[in-house]
């Protein structure tokens, strides 16, 4: 993997470049937006909805057996905004559009389709990796908007119908407000943005230098997802950092 | 097979000292060779022999280790010379993509370099699809097509800049017979009515004999013969005479 940074920072760069023909490559952005979204939304509500319940259900007992009823609402909100579903969606949607990246460009390199582009003078750059870059840096940062949202429910949900912690979804809303701010949001969008191109750089990267037959392009999606998710949680650990102060 | 007589837009290619190595293989060995405007020059030879690296390294797909290829006199490694000249490439496979229609492929080109409006892209689209017999399947994906219908969909698409040079990566592979002659014959008649140049890599004997001005026969790496159809027919090579008389040897048994 360490041995393809350079390659992938170039790529990024490129992309970057080539960012102000964006508009004229909307229609594939919009199709790359649609696919992502209605491929990935009922999962991740389902994913978000669980991940907020089983905090509740792990740390809400504890909290209120030492009185802190209070703190159980803050504490599924702040780990739900700040760390879990920037960094849990972001894992699925490298196992779910990353893979599917790599695989199509992949196949594109290895049935000779990017020489063709390359023959009449189109930047694959341009033309595969741009809209699929822009649609996942939209994407990403949404679908962690709504985990967020519906992993405190999950959360909420929890706390009311278990016994052992029995507190009510108002009460729930009412306490993790006094903890939960904007900027905590917000800090966990961020970080899913900056995970979006981590995703989209390492699965375009793989599949463009793709080599051989089906054999490497299923070695190239396993690259692309383990590649993804490694290189996602050393990130996070670094904008944690970076955002703490 | 004499060289057309109308008026061609065809361009020279010239090949000076050709080398590519991959890892310690040296595929091209010094290879020198001259494409004549407006000629169908065929090059020849085995599998593996370098043919394919050879046609890459002409449209800029590759970089030589050493040497030089001209277009029209003017070396492509030189600046804005690979812009300069029309060329394309009939890729082995076709290349098409499968996610856009035959339409979408062919017209590729002048959509995403926005070269003419929507209206007058589908008119050149439905017009060079025309020319390779296939007018009315611009809503079809490549995957309703059989392999015949994908080489001339690629052939239409490469038409659509109005090439020079065109290349053609074994356009008659994977093809019946009937299927690889119409393919020819589509290559020789461009040739006749555009007067474009035609480069084409093969190891289809009947085809290189039938479309060809002049034959080239390369063999790991390095250019046997090069001369018109009957030269090349006539050439005492070993291997090239191997490789045309190649056939089965299998006793007659008595019945």
């Amino acid at each position: 993997m360490f041995q393809n940074i350079g390659e992938m920072v170039l790529l990024f760069w490129r992309t970057l470049c080539a960012l102000p023909l964006v508009w004229r490559q909307r229609a594939k952005v919009f199709e790359q937006f649609y696919e992502i979204g209605n491929a990935s939304l009922l999962m991740i509500c389902v994913l978000s909805f669980f991940l907020g319940g089983v905090i509740a259900l792990q740390t809400g007992p504890l909290l209120v057996e030492r009185g802190l009823h209070n703190a159980v609402g803050g504490l599924v909100g702040i780990a739900m905004a700040k760390e879990l579903a920037p960094i849990m969606m972001a894992i699925l949607i490298a196992g779910r559009v990353g893979s599917a990246m790599a695989a199509e460009i992949g196949s594109m390199r290895v049935y000779q389709e990017i020489d063709a582009l390359r023959t009449m003078n189109i930047n694959p750059v341009t033309y595969l990796v741009l809209p699929r870059l822009v649609a996942l840096a939209v994407a990403l940062p949404m679908l962690v908007t709504f985990a967020i949202l519906v992993g405190w429910l999950g959360g909420a949900v929890v706390c009311t119908v278990t016994g052992q912690i029995d507190i009510p979804i108002q009460s729930f809303f009412t306490t993790m407000k006094d903890v939960v701010e904007v900027k905590d949001v917000a800090n966990g969008v961020f970080k899913s943005f900056c995970f979006a191109w981590i995703i989209g750089v390492v699965s375009c990267h793989q599949g463009l230098i793709t080599r051989g037959g089906p054999r490497g392009i299923g070695r190239s999606v396993t690259k692309a997802v383990v590649n993804s998710i490694v290189l996602i949680v050393m990130f996070d650990y670094v904008l944690t950092r970076i955002l703490l102060h | 097979m004499n060289a057309p007589q109308n008026q061609h837009q065809g361009v020279s290619v010239q090949v000076r000292g050709l080398r590519r190595s991959f890892g310690k293989q040296e595929v091209l060995k010094g290879i020198d060779l001259e494409v004549r405007a407006g000629e169908i020059f065929v090059l020849m030879g085995p599998s593996g022999s370098g043919k394919s690296v050879l046609l890459r390294h002409v449209i800029g797909l590759e970089v030589p280790d050493a040497g030089e290829i001209l277009i029209g006199g003017e070396s492509i490694q030189a600046s804005g010379v690979m812009d300069k000249f029309r060329m394309a490439m009939v890729f082995q496979s076709g290349a098409l993509f499968s996610s856009l229609t035959v339409g979408e492929n062919v017209g590729l080109y002048l959509s995403e370099h926005r070269l003419q409006p929507p209206a007058e892209i589908a008119r050149v689209v439905s017009e060079k699809l025309a020319v390779v017999g296939l007018k009315g399947t611009e809503a079809k994906f490549p995957s309703e097509l059989s392999g015949g219908m994908k080489k001339r969909v690629a052939i239409a698409r490469a038409l659509v800049i109005d090439p020079q040079l065109i290349l053609y990566d074994e356009p008659t592979s994977e093809l019946d017979p009937i299927s690889a002659v119409v393919i020819g014959e589509e290559i020789h008649t461009l040739n006749q009515r555009i007067g474009v140049t035609s480069m084409v890599v093969t190891h289809d004997r009947e085809l290189a004999f039938g479309i060809a001005h002049r034959i080239a026969v390369i063999n790991e790496g390095e250019i046997l013969a090069v001369g018109s159809p009957d030269e090349v027919r006539r050439s005492h090579h070993p291997i090239i005479r191997e490789f045309l008389h190649a056939d089965f040897h299998r006793e007659k048994s008595s019945l």
